[in-house]
């Protein structure tokens, strides 16, 4: 029952902060303050809902399996690496335009 | 209770879907669209680990992983071919 509460609780605040990384993405002004809502907000939504679907698979096989937390440490590493590439490829293309 | 936390999250990360859908369509800029398409990769294994959840299969954790892989590659190599126009040097 209380491994149910902990696992609807992490998935609806989860899913909560991907739609706020969605608001950021959708609602801010530029490139470089849209990259912010994406590579942070998102990456721990998604953190939180696959953690809940292991609490989840806790309470209903009664073993806790750590291999799906393999996908938030995969995404932990490659949200850096993709906001970094995209903010240089913002910047040449700002530049660009400002040469034009 | 757990029924109705998932019904809400998929409404949510369905939102979620909508708002990025609609930064991919307006976004004045071509950075703008790689970044809406990432996250949209991200909002798809959102909804996949909700649905294997939902339906109590393990099937989901392989195609989740896959999801994160591919739209790793995919930002990358669109990046690298705005900065440089080649993808592998």
């Amino acid at each position: 029952m209380i491994v149910e509460a902990i696992a609807s609780f992490l998935i609806v605040s989860g899913a909560a902060f991907v739609l706020l990384g969605s608001i950021g993405l959708f609602r801010l002004p530029d490139i470089f303050t849209r990259l912010h809502g994406p590579t942070k907000a998102t990456t721990l939504g998604v953190g939180a809902i696959v953690v809940a679907s292991s609490v989840a698979a806790y309470a209903v096989n009664g073993d806790i399996s750590l291999r799906e937390l393999t996908i938030p440490l995969f995404l932990f590493i490659t949200a850096p690496v993709s906001a970094h590439l995209i903010g240089k490829a913002a910047l040449k293309d700002a530049a660009g335009r400002r040469q034009s | 209770m757990l029924t109705t936390a998932i019904t809400v999250s998929l409404v949510l990360v369905g939102a979620a879907v909508a708002l990025t859908l609609l930064r991919l369509a307006l976004g004045p800029t071509m950075p703008d669209r790689i970044l809406a398409l990432d996250t949209l990769a991200i909002d798809a294994i959102a909804l996949v680990v909700i649905l294997g959840l939902l339906n109590a299969t393990a099937l989901s954790f392989e195609a989740a992983l896959l999801l994160a892989t591919m739209g790793f590659v995919g930002t990358v190599a669109l990046c690298k071919f705005l900065i440089g126009r080649n993808i592998i040097d």
